[in-house]
């Protein structure tokens, strides 16, 4: 039989899920034997090239390239897991959410003390995903079935609930694992 | 003083006269969610978190006193859930983000979220843009964070017996204001005590936060009521 395939993204994230997955330190030798990578950046393997067993999100949807990615890993994967707390509620790019978002693009690129007076330009080429209104919950744009919250979620919660998932048993969650910081 | 027996889930306890539900149950060492209620201040029942049945009728258990022959339900499945999204509908209707708060680690907010095993909310994110008060020299108020159970406004007052905190408006629109003049003379343990009583972090001390490093802080390993539930609590 072959073995469940896994694939990872970061979408509006920061990368520090994906560290927290790395931090399962010599158990990564374990997963190697348990599961398969395709799409992720651990692989740098870039198009989905089989279908995929479970997916793991990491950060919230800021963008239209975010939502297309999104919308893909849910194509394409059997199980769609929201790993950390960008995925689950936006995390900290969603502190942008209670301010109108022309505000933020004129702060950030025209009025920040750091940029040339008169110089400054908001992106706009077409080769850039557009910004979204607000920074958005994975949930609320596809249908999400599991949520590891954390900041990043432990090594040991993305551990028991991948290993969980791959040998079909239920989770086995301590009080220690579900943190949202 | 007469005792009254009453049961919590089945289980027979005993309790003062004119006590409350919560207060009997912690006396028998039963924990029964909080968020609103604290000691020493006069109950007011406005988070609902504490919901009990008693002959299929719910109460706050923070304002109900105990009766004789009480059948209290506590843990049901239902009312255990019911509890939980009261907990999730907290959380969305304010602007939680736990990894940059102050208060994390110590916000009772957040550990009923963890002994609620809150891995979402059910509700979508409301997003509210509530304006931080940072004009008291020791004191920030970031209302975003605030879940309006007025211990503050209660619990909060002048030497000369006067609130520093406020609530204006009502429902919804209910936000918490602070008495400039009399913020500015709060002395450091007053302003401590005012932080300490906000149950999650929208009332800070300047400069003081994060002085307790992850895994440390109060409810890093320890579940909320479990100080109770193992007979320790007061």
């Amino acid at each position: 039989m072959s073995k469940p395939v896994i694939a990872t993204t970061s979408l509006a994230g920061c990368f520090g899920c994906h560290m927290s997955l790395l931090d399962i330190d010599e158990r990564i030798l374990k997963l190697v034997d348990l599961v398969e990578f395709n799409k992720s950046p651990i692989d740098d393997i870039k198009r989905f090239t089989k279908p995929v067993d479970v997916g793991l999100i990491e950060g919230g949807c800021c963008n239209s390239e975010n939502v297309a990615v999104l919308r893909s890993f849910r194509k394409n994967c059997k199980v769609l897991v929201s790993v950390g707390e960008c995925a689950v509620m936006g995390g900290l790019p969603a502190l942008r959410n209670s301010i109108p978002l022309k505000e933020c693009l004129e702060e950030a690129y025209l009025n920040s003390p750091t940029v040339d007076p008169g110089s400054g330009i908001i992106p706009n080429d077409e080769d850039l995903p557009i910004i979204l209104d607000k920074v958005y919950p994975c949930h609320e744009v596809v249908k999400i079935d599991y949520f590891l919250p954390g900041c990043p979620p432990s090594a040991d919660l993305i551990w028991e609930a991948v290993t969980a998932l791959v040998e079909g048993r239920p989770l086995n969650l301590t009080y220690d694992m579900i943190k949202f910081d | 003083m007469s005792e009254i027996r009453f049961t919590i889930d089945g289980k027979a306890c005993l309790a003062e006269r004119g006590q409350t539900i919560v207060e009997a149950a912690k006396a028998n060492g039963v924990y029964i969610p909080v968020l609103c209620n604290y000691e020493a201040l006069k109950p007011v029942g406005s988070c609902r978190i504490c919901t009990v049945r008693v002959a299929g009728r719910y109460m706050a258990s923070c304002t109900q006193p105990v009766t004789e022959g009480m059948a209290v339900e506590n843990t049901a499945p239902d009312l255990e859930d019911m509890r939980k999204s009261l907990i999730e509908m907290l959380f969305v209707e304010g602007n939680h983000f736990c990894p940059s708060c102050e208060k994390s680690g110590n916000c009772e907010l957040q550990a009923l979220g963890y002994r609620y095993k809150m891995m979402v909310p059910r509700f979508p994110y409301l997003w509210p843009g509530r304006a931080l008060l940072a004009g008291s020299p020791l004191l920030m108020l970031e209302r975003n964070r605030c879940v309006q159970c007025l211990r503050c406004v209660r619990g909060i007052t002048s030497k000369a017996g006067r609130k520093v905190f406020a609530a204006v408006e009502r429902g919804p629109h209910v936000t918490i204001e602070i008495d400039p003049k009399l913020a500015a003379k709060l002395s450091e343990e007053e302003a401590r005590r005012a932080m300490d009583i906000c149950p999650v972090g929208a009332i800070l001390r300047k400069e003081k936060g994060f002085a307790l490093p992850i895994g440390q802080r109060k409810f890093d390993h320890t579940p909320i009521g479990s100080d109770i539930e193992k007979g320790t609590g007061r």
